[in-house]
């Protein structure tokens, strides 16, 4: 397989922007019994999320963190040469929300905007896509914008989803310095596994229609859903997934000849957290290097590795730091990715 | 692979204090049995035996014996 390296690019700067509105996951039982919630909150580890309003999408919170990034970083915006907007929630089917964004944030109309839907590796993908982009000698910096509303996606009735998901968009400026050694990607895809997180209805092949709205007893759980609402076998994805990342994290290690000890922090997917512990204990890292904000955030889908970042590592990035980053998700899809930040600028969380 | 050994290994992770399992147990039956659970056995399995079962494979399983049987057949393999 191949890698994707790149070097003298890097990441300069992140935000992050979340709903004010906090969901208190213990409190969160109008439809199943205290108890039972109580014992998912404390195998999944969600002990609060952020739920956005009726009328605030993915965008609205990317632009937060954008606006808080760029200004307290004093950025010109006619240097933005490239923007990506990452999402699985964008706002409209047409047009893209990047170039609406594009024009919101006051970016040049030589900017070049692109949305890219992936899932929970997605942050990985907007970073490599927007190294290799870079490379062009004539590019200056990228936007990366990823966000999501998960809170719009899963039933509160379906206990396989409803505790685990919650809202954030952050912003990350790309640029390029030669301080910045070299970066490593590596990538997967397994189409085969598409059905066990999926949404169903709603795109060309399942159109919207009176029936897909309907909500239906779905198991023998008795958990309640429609095919617009996402549905996830999380069982199925954690055995694939404990046995494919660990294997993942150590190939690109080798790879690249990095040390597992010259990593200053690791950062996954925030999933839950007995499948990120797993993954923790199975690739015996030091915990003090594995930074977790699921019991903050819950799962935000591709945000919640630069989320985590921004709201643990917040005072820890001075320097030079090396980050291994992991993302595993929907797809399914899966990447890492090795990267240095040099005084990474990051932002506090901004509430919307 | 010592099947005193799986079956208290099968017992712990599915929380099971009150009672003995047996072999001829239906396990999806267990009032212990839900996502979470096989979460767990997934976890169970990966970590003391170095097994990760298809889950078209593991969805037929129906007894504990059979549980046992197949993740003898993949730890042989």
């Amino acid at each position: 397989m191949a890698y994707l390296e790149y070097s003298g690019i890097g990441v300069l700067g992140l935000s992050a922007a979340v709903p004010r509105q906090v969901i208190d996951n213990y409190s969160y039982t109008e439809h199943f019994p205290a108890n039972d919630v109580k014992d998912i909150i404390e195998k999944i580890g969600v002990k609060e999320r952020r739920f956005a309003g009726k009328d605030t999408c993915s965008s609205d919170l990317c632009y937060a963190a954008a606006e808080k990034l760029l200004s307290d970083m004093d950025v010109d915006r006619s240097e933005i040469d490239l923007l990506l907007f990452v999402s699985q929630t964008p706002d409209y089917r047409m047009p893209a929300t990047s170039i609406i964004l594009q024009h919101r944030l006051g970016l040049p109309d030589t900017t070049v905007a692109f949305d890219i839907s992936i899932g929970c590796s997605g942050f990985l993908y907007g970073l490599s896509v927007a190294f290799a982009m870079l490379q062009q000698k004539g590019f200056r910096k990228a936007l990366l914008l990823d966000g999501e509303t998960r809170s719009k996606v899963y039933s509160p009735k379906d206990r396989k989803t409803a505790f685990l998901f919650g809202d954030a968009g952050v912003a990350a400026l790309i640029g390029k310095n030669n301080n910045f050694m070299e970066s490593y990607f590596s990538i997967h895809s397994d189409g085969s596994r598409e059905s066990m997180i999926k949404i169903n209805a709603g795109g060309y092949r399942n159109p919207s229609s009176a029936e897909t709205v309907k909500e239906q007893v779905v198991d023998e759980f008795g958990n309640i859903r429609s095919e617009e609402q996402g549905y996830m076998n999380g069982a199925d994805v954690f055995n694939f997934l404990i046995r494919e990342v660990p294997k993942d994290v150590h190939g690109l290690l080798e790879h690249c000849n990095v040390d597992k000890a010259s990593v200053d922090y690791f950062v996954f997917h925030q999933a839950n957290s007995y499948m990120n512990n797993y993954l923790a204990k199975k690739l015996k890292l030091d915990e003090a290097k594995v930074p977790m904000s699921i019991e903050k955030f819950g799962n935000t889908s591709s945000v919640s590795i630069p989320l985590t970042i921004v709201s643990e590592l917040r005072d820890n990035l001075e320097g030079s730091q090396k980050l291994l980053l992991c993302g595993f998700g929907v797809g399914l899809s899966w990447a890492t990715t090795i990267i240095n930040v040099e005084d990474c600028f990051i932002t506090e969380i901004v509430e919307v | 692979m010592d099947q005193k050994q799986f079956i208290s290994s099968f017992k712990e992770a599915l929380d099971i204090q009150d009672r003995d399992v047996l072999l001829l147990d239906e396990f999806r039956l267990y009032p212990e049995w839900d996502s979470l659970a096989q979460l767990t056995l997934i976890a169970m399995l990966d970590e003391e035996y170095g097994v990760s079962l298809e889950m078209k494979l593991f969805n037929n399983l129906v007894t504990v014996a059979d549980l046992f049987k197949a993740v003898n057949a993949v730890s042989e393999q």
